[in-house]
């Protein structure tokens, strides 16, 4: 029966190139567009996501509260120790440290006087060791435009419109003018061993990238780090398990370490009274938790405002805390808005591609009145006529909805790797707090190799089905009349 | 008889007594105890961060208001730093980079090795006579020991602090504590002086300490002073670039 039905449609091309050709097309770009649109969020997140955020990062309670201004002298302190620690709790994600600062690049004469100087943007960050992804995930090989990666410490990698800004060439030397983390004046010497360009709008046009062992060195910070960065070992950004992992670690670990830092300041401060050396060990023990569960429970850590001098400063504020991607400054609003926005896209497009097909079922139906009369006329029953009718618009719904899919998926796949540039729009609109890629990418995700069929298949199918129901309106004694005319 | 009442008549008016003096008249001579022509100053630096302290030792070389010459002697990341002044110009020299820089602009506002102090303080030691316009508060005993309460108005524009309120003890005529406040009226900076002794015939701290009040949970910062001559003869050449590299 499908065979005969199917030779019926190749040689009527009037009955199955139009609507095969429509389905194609709406399948196409319906995939095409669900994949695109997934891309350039996806996208989007990703760079966020490296060039500040991470997936999750930790940092200082203090820092959180003061991030804006960088302030390293609130930085992480022994690092490695918390990495470990990390890894250990949350071993599908990979843990970077990191120092974010600000400065002023110097570029000497011949004399060693100042020649250029302009504001610098400063990371630090792990080159170097062994567990370190930090070349893959910022594509620094991509993004090299001259010159080599990092090889020594002192080596940096400066942005090309930094360098334009500044008349550097690779191989100069420049000295970074800046503040220790104890907020001391300090310059540090650094070599231009390379440029390299982000593609991600103005975010790179004050940036240099130098590895973490130099920035500790000319900052003076050693293991500590501005913040710790986690990323998912796939790099994919998955919100419901960061948030869960946030409320986890910010209950459990940071708020232990937060107990043992207000425990050890309470013992600092009790030892100071006269008569504590004559206490007993168990009351040393006993006296500092009480100590600052009394001053927690009556709020006079860090509350200035309702007790003045009698407040006392949170020890805690230097225990880790940490925060999720979705955290971070307009992300949360970016990463709900992008999700209800593309459902509501996805949606709409789903909604009138199917309206299409729709009413391409119902006109190929009514076209066909003529022809359906005549079968019907001729002894056929009406239920075959109506399911001969949708058997067909099966067959076409789906050979339409795989061509669509094999199309739709692969130039899916094309703009996944070779991305759709718009980098004179992008230069124009973004600043150098939102991270915005000037090359946008598709993604090729699993359901796309489905959600073709909706439109595809089933619209296609109920309008067949909707037009169909004319069959059984029509009354034999019509159908000779009309056979007449 | 008479003779003695007009000589008494006339040596206080040449000398007035702490009460008689007006305001102008302290101003000078808290600027006669603070300044000189010359001084070598050995001193230490004792800032106290959020989480830690740390002690600068430095040297320094100051001749009027426009030249000073400073060299830190420890801790040894800070150790070789020198910093020159000439009239309004400020210079740094650091041996790990072996480069000197200039600052100035927004720099200026920049702490000195992270202590409640910027550049612009350091910049600033005019004698305050010329900047500022004095009037008496009023006078109030603190610590058993008499002070006038004197507000000070900038008359130069400029001033990294336009209004002062400083507490000045009647007998050393110094400013035992000090407010200073910006245009708006916003609390900046306080500063006192601590452990007053003679010295070379003029009262001066051993200690100052100020205090950033901007930073939140700042503990302040002090300065003490090791040791200081006055009026000792320095060379020019203590103030040229040259030697930062030396």
């Amino acid at each position: 029966m499908i065979r005969f039905l199917a030779k019926g449609l190749i040689r009527d091309r009037s009955r199955s190139l139009f609507p095969l050709l429509a389905i194609i097309i709406t399948v196409t770009l319906v995939i095409f567009g669900i994949g695109f649109m997934e891309g350039a969020m996806n996208n989007f997140i990703k760079g966020a996501a490296v060039v500040s955020s991470g997936h999750v990062k930790v940092v200082t309670r203090a820092y959180k509260k003061e991030s804006d201004q960088l302030p390293n002298d609130l930085a992480l302190f022994d690092t490695e120790n918390i990495i470990q620690t990390l890894s250990q709790m949350y071993p599908d994600y990979f843990w970077t440290p990191r120092i974010t600062f600000f400065g002023l690049l110097d570029v000497p004469d011949e004399m060693g006087e100042t020649k250029e100087q302009a504001p610098v943007f400063a990371l630090g960050l792990d080159f170097f060791s062994e567990r370190s992804r930090q070349v893959e995930i910022w594509e620094l090989e991509k993004c090299l435009i001259s010159g080599q990666l990092p090889k020594n410490r002192d080596d940096a990698l400066i942005s090309t419109k930094l360098a334009k800004q500044l008349g550097l060439s690779i191989g100069d030397h420049v000295t970074l003018i800046g503040s220790t983390m104890d907020n001391a004046f300090t310059t540090y010497n650094f070599n231009a061993v390379g440029t390299f360009n982000l593609y991600k709008g103005q975010t790179d046009r004050q940036m240099m990238l130098v590895d973490i062992s130099g920035a500790r060195q000319a900052l003076d910070m050693e293991d500590a780090a501005s913040e710790i960065l986690g990323y998912h070992h796939s790099l994919y950004y998955n919100d419901e398990e960061v948030v869960t992992m946030r409320e986890n670690f910010n209950l459990t670990y940071s708020d232990s370490i937060a107990q043992n830092l207000r425990n050890k300041e309470s013992y600092d401060a009790l030892s100071y009274m006269t008569g504590w050396n004559k206490i007993s060990k168990i009351e040393k023990n006993k006296l500092p938790k009480q100590r600052s569960d009394a001053l927690s429970d009556n709020q006079m850590y860090d509350n200035a405002e309702e007790w003045e001098d009698l407040s006392v400063e949170d020890p805690a504020i230097f225990s880790p805390t940490m925060i999720a991607l979705r955290d971070g400054s307009q992300l949360a609003t970016m990463v709900d808005f992008s999700n209800v926005a593309m459902g509501v896209m996805a949606g709409i497009f789903l909604v009138i591609v199917m309206i299409v097909l729709w009413n391409m079922g119902l006109m190929n139906g009514l076209r066909r009145y003529g022809e359906i009369g005549l079968r019907l006329a001729m002894g056929e029953s009406k239920g075959q006529v109506y399911r001969s009718m949708i058997s067909e618009a099966i067959i076409i719904g789906f050979v339409g909805t795989l061509i669509g899919t094999i199309l739709g998926v692969s130039l899916t796949y094309y703009v996944q790797e070779f991305g759709i540039d718009y980098s004179d729009a992008i230069n124009q609109l973004s600043s150098g707090t939102m991270v915005m890629p000037n090359v946008f990418y598709a993604k090729v995700t699993p359901e796309l190799y489905y959600i073709g069929f909706i439109p595809g298949v089933l619209a296609t199918v109920l309008g067949t089905m909707l037009a169909g129901l004319a069959i059984y309106k029509r009354e034999m004694s019509q159908l000779f009349k009309e056979l007449e005319t | 008889m008479k003779n003695i009442l007009v000589l008494f008549f006339l040596f206080s008016f040449l000398f007035p007594q702490p009460d008689q003096m007006s305001a102008d008249d302290i101003m000078k001579a808290m600027d006669e105890n603070l300044n000189a022509k010359s001084r070598i100053i050995t001193s230490k630096m004792v800032v106290r961060g959020r989480r830690s302290s740390r002690t600068i030792e430095a040297k320094n070389w100051v001749v009027g208001t426009d030249l000073a010459f400073t060299e830190y002697l420890s801790p040894p990341r800070e150790a070789g730093t020198k910093m020159l002044k000439l009239g309004d110009k400020l210079w740094t020299y650091s041996p790990q980079t072996d480069r000197v820089i200039q600052i100035s602009g927004h720099m200026l506002r920049q702490s000195v090795m992270g202590s409640d102090m910027s550049y612009n303080d350091m910049m600033e030691d005019r004698p305050i006579e010329e900047l500022y316009d004095a009037t008496i508060e009023g006078s109030v005993e603190v610590d058993g020991r008499d002070h006038w309460i004197m507000v000070l108005d900038a008359k130069v524009k400029g001033l990294s602090y336009p209004k002062r309120r400083s507490w000045v003890d009647k007998e050393y005529l110094l400013p035992i504590k000090e407010e200073l406040y910006a245009k708006s009226g916003k609390l900046l900076k306080t500063a006192s002086l601590h452990g007053i002794k003679k010295v070379q015939g003029r009262w001066f701290p051993s200690k100052f300490v100020y205090k950033d009040e901007l930073k939140r949970n700042s503990k302040g910062t002090e300065w003490i002073i090791d040791n200081i001559e006055f009026n000792k003869k320095i060379p020019d050449s203590r103030f040229s670039k040259a030697l930062l590299r030396k």
